[in-house]
C-alpha cells in the first residue's frame, strides 16, 4: 500500500525526515507514532504530493508519488494536522465543495447530495442544522473532516490526530467506525503521538524520532510478554522467600517474578498458602516502548540543567495545547495483569 | 473546478460588498455634484467630472475614474490576494490538493474567477453609473474635441466638438471598460503571484498595493523618467484617449501591451512557484 525508500527532506538547513523506509500493507491499521516534531506530518504531506521530497522514493497504492499524484490521490481519503473547513459555509455545504472540487467521477453532479449525507451519516453529524462551521465546536469540526476524508469510500486512510478535540464518547465511535472501514478492507494509516489511540486500534507501528524511523513492527510482537510475571499479594515477604531468586523486584505488595510460566509461579504461592490478589505476564507497554527510542519532542527547549532529567517533556504541553504522549498515552504499568 | 471557485467567489459577502461600494462612491460623487451643480473646473477633479454636467451617458466613464486610482485596484488585489492565500491560512489549500485539484487547475480556476470578478466590478460600475447619470444629468448629444474632455470640458463641446452618437459613446465606453478591467488584470497577476508566495492574504494584498503606489510616485517624479513607460500604472489613464475625437490609439495601445507583459510575466512566476512549492500551510 505504502512504500517508501530512503524518504528524505530537508527544509534549508533542517533535517526533517532522514531516510525513512516505510512499509504499510493492504489492510494495515498502521500507527505513525513519534514525539511532535518529529518529522510525522512532513511524511504524511509527502505522501500526499504536499511537499516534494528532496531525495528517496515513495510508492502508494502501487504507483509512484508525487508523480502519479492524479490517479492515487482520489483513492486516498485524509485528515492532515488540524481538520478545516470554509468557516462561513455550513458543513453540508463544505462536503458539497470539496466534492465538487477535484477530478470528475461518474455520476458526480448527480450523486453528490447522497454521498455528503451518507458522508455526515457515517461520522454522526447526519442531522446536523445548517449553522456556519465558524460555530462549530472542536469536536465537530473533527467530523466533519473525517467526514470529508470518508466521501470517495477511499481504499487508503491518511490520518492525522483523527481524535483530537472528541470527548471520550466520541472517540470511541470514531475507532468503532475505523475499526469497521478496516474490516470492509481500508487500509488505515494512523499518524498520532497519543499512544492510547494507537494501542488499542492499530495492528501495525512505526516509530520516527527526529526525522527516522526507528521502529517498525507488529504491535502484537512488539508487546509479546517480556518472560516476567507480575505477582501482587498481601503477603510479599512470605511470597519472596517461597519464590527465592527469582524476584527481580520487590516493591511493598508487588513483586516482578523472572519466570515465563504464570500458572507455575500461582500454584507455587496457592500451595504455598499464599494469598494472591493479581497475577499475570508482565508486557512491555508501547509508552514504554516509544519512549525507549525516542527522546524528547522537538517542541521541548530545556536548558542543559533540565528540572527534570530522564522524564522527557514530562512537564511540557504541546504548542497546539494538547497533551504530551507521555500523559495522554499514560496507563499502569500493570495493564493486563489481572486475572 | 472553475465553477466551484466562482461559486465561492459569490458566497463571500466580501465580494458583494466591495462592488457594492465600488458602484456606491461614483453615485455619492453624483449626488453632489447634481444637487449642488459645482462641477470640478475642466482639467481638475476627476477625469471628464466637468463634462457630465452637460450629458450624463458619460458619467460611466467619469466614474470609472473615480474608482481607478484607488477603489478598484483595492477591490482586485483582495480578491486576488485571496485567491491560493486565503486557501492557505483557512488549511484548505492541503485539502484541495490532496483531493486532488491539479496545482496548475487550481491556480487557471483562481484565475478566471479573478477576470470574471474584475469585468464584473467594471461592468458593475458602469451600469450602475450610467443609470445614474441619465437619470440625474440627462442625455444630450455629445461632443469631443481632439484635445479630450479632460482638458477643455464643456467648452469644447461647443467649440471643436464633433457630435457623438449614443452608439459611439457606448463603443467607447466599451473600449475604456476593456482597458481598465486589463489593467486591473496586470494589478490581479501581480497580487495572484505574491499569494502564491505567502500564507497570509493581507501580505500578499498590501504588496500588490504597495507596488502600484511605489509606480504611481516613479511615474510622478520626473527624475524617473527614463523607466515610467515601464511602470504599471504609467498608462491607466490612457483609456481617456477613446473619448478624443479622433481616438488617440498610441498610449491605449502601449497601456495593453504593458499590461499584457505584467500579466504574463507575474502569471508565469505564479505558477513556477505554485507548482514547484512545498505545501506546509
Amino acid at each position: 500500500m505504502i512504500v517508501t525508500t530512503g524518504l528524505t527532506k530537508r527544509f534549508g538547513q533542517v533535517l526533517a525526515v532522514d531516510r525513512v523506509d516505510l512499509q504499510v500493507r493492504e489492510g494495515d491499521r498502521y500507527g505513525f507514532l513519534g514525539p511532535n516534531g518529529s518529522g510525522k506530518t512532513t511524511v504524511v504531506r509527502m505522501l500526499l504530493g504536499l511537499v516534494y521530497p528532496t531525495s528517496g522514493t515513495m510508492e502508494v497504492l502501487g504507483a509512484s508519488i508525487p508523480r502519479h499524484v492524479s490517479t492515487v490521490l482520489p483513492q486516498i481519503g485524509a485528515l492532515i494536522e488540524a481538520p478545516s473547513a470554509y468557516a462561513h459555509l455550513s458543513g453540508r455545504a463544505n462536503l458539497m465543495v470539496v466534492d465538487a472540487s477535484g477530478p470528475r467521477v461518474r455520476g458526480g453532479r448527480r450523486n453528490r447530495k447522497r454521498r455528503v449525507a451518507d458522508a455526515l451519516d457515517r461520522v454522526g453529524l447526519g442531522g446536523v442544522d445548517d449553522r456556519a462551521v465558524r460555530k462549530y465546536s472542536l469536536g465537530m469540526r473533527q467530523r466533519l473532516g473525517l467526514a470529508a476524508a470518508l466521501l470517495r469510500s477511499p481504499r487508503l486512510l491518511v490520518l492525522d490526530e483523527p481524535t483530537n478535540g472528541l470527548d471520550p464518547q466520541g472517540i470511541r465511535e470514531i475507532r468503532d467506525l475505523l475499526g469497521e472501514l478496516n474490516a470492509a478492507g481500508t487500509t488505515i494509516f494512523l499518524s498520532s503521538h497519543q499512544l492510547s489511540e494507537v494501542e488499542q486500534l492499530c495492528t501495525r507501528v512505526g516509530v520516527v524520532n527526529r526525522g527516522r524511523l526507528v521502529l517498525q513492527d507488529d504491535l502484537s510482537r512488539l508487546r509479546g510478554p517480556t518472560g516476567r510475571v507480575l505477582v501482587r499479594t498481601p503477603d510479599a515477604g512470605q511470597a519472596a522467600a517461597v519464590l527465592g531468586g527469582r524476584i527481580v523486584h520487590r516493591d511493598a505488595d508487588r513483586l516482578v517474578v523472572a519466570d515465563a510460566d504464570v500458572a507455575q509461579v500461582n500454584a507455587q504461592l496457592v500451595t504455598a498458602g499464599l494469598r494472591v490478589t493479581e497475577i499475570g505476564p508482565e508486557r512491555r507497554s508501547l509508552e514504554d516502548l516509544v519512549l525507549s527510542v525516542t527522546g524528547s519532542g522537538s517542541d521541548r527547549f530545556g536548558r542543559a540543567s533540565a528540572p527534570f532529567p530522564g522524564m522527557p517533556g514530562s512537564d511540557s504541553v504541546a504548542a497546539d495545547g494538547t497533551a504530551r504522549p507521555r500523559d495522554a498515552g499514560a496507563e499502569p504499568e500493570t495493564e493486563g495483569s489481572s486475572q | 473546478m472553475i465553477g466551484v471557485e466562482l461559486a465561492k467567489l459569490a458566497r463571500r459577502p466580501r465580494s458583494w460588498v466591495a462592488i457594492a461600494l465600488l458602484c456606491l462612491l461614483p453615485i455619492l460623487v453624483a449626488v453632489f455634484v447634481a444637487v449642488t451643480h459645482v462641477a470640478p473646473p475642466p482639467g481638475q477633479g476627476p477625469a471628464l467630472l466637468s463634462a457630465v454636467l452637460s450629458n450624463g451617458s458619460l458619467f460611466p466613464a467619469a466614474a470609472l475614474a473615480i474608482v481607478l486610482p484607488i477603489f478598484l485596484p483595492i477591490s482586485v488585489a483582495v480578491v486576488a490576494g485571496d485567491a491560493i492565500a486565503g486557501e492557505a491560512s483557512a488549511g484548505m489549500l492541503r485539502y484541495l490538493l490532496a483531493r486532488p485539484v491539479g496545482r496548475t487547475r487550481l491556480l487557471v480556476a483562481k484565475l478566471i474567477a479573478l477576470i470574471v470578478y474584475v469585468l464584473f466590478a467594471v461592468l458593475a460600475v458602469a451600469a450602475t453609473s450610467y443609470l445614474t447619470g441619465i437619470v440625474l444629468f440627462g442625455d444630450k448629444p455629445v461632443a469631443l474635441s481632439s484635445s479630450g474632455i479632460t482638458a477643455q470640458g464643456v467648452i469644447a463641446n461647443s467649440i471643436s466638438g464633433t457630435g457623438l452618437t449614443p452608439a459611439d459613446v457606448l463603443l467607447r465606453t466599451a473600449g475604456a471598460v476593456a482597458f481598465i478591467a486589463v489593467s486591473m488584470l496586470g494589478v490581479g497577476a501581480i497580487a495572484l503571484f505574491l499569494s502564491t508566495i505567502t500564507d497570509s492574504s493581507l501580505a500578499a494584498a498590501l504588496g500588490a498595493m504597495a507596488a502600484l503606489i511605489t509606480s504611481g510616485v516613479l511615474v510622478a517624479l520626473n527624475a524617473a523618467a527614463s523607466i515610467s513607460p515601464y511602470l504599471p500604472t504609467e498608462y491607466w489613464l490612457a483609456w481617456l484617449d477613446f473619448f478624443r475625437q479622433p481616438i488617440l490609439w498610441r498610449d491605449i495601445d502601449r497601456g495593453f501591451a504593458i499590461q499584457a507583459v505584467y500579466v504574463v510575466v507575474f502569471l508565469g512566476a505564479a505558477w513556477a512557484n505554485f507548482a514547484s512549492k512545498d505545501v506546509t500551510s
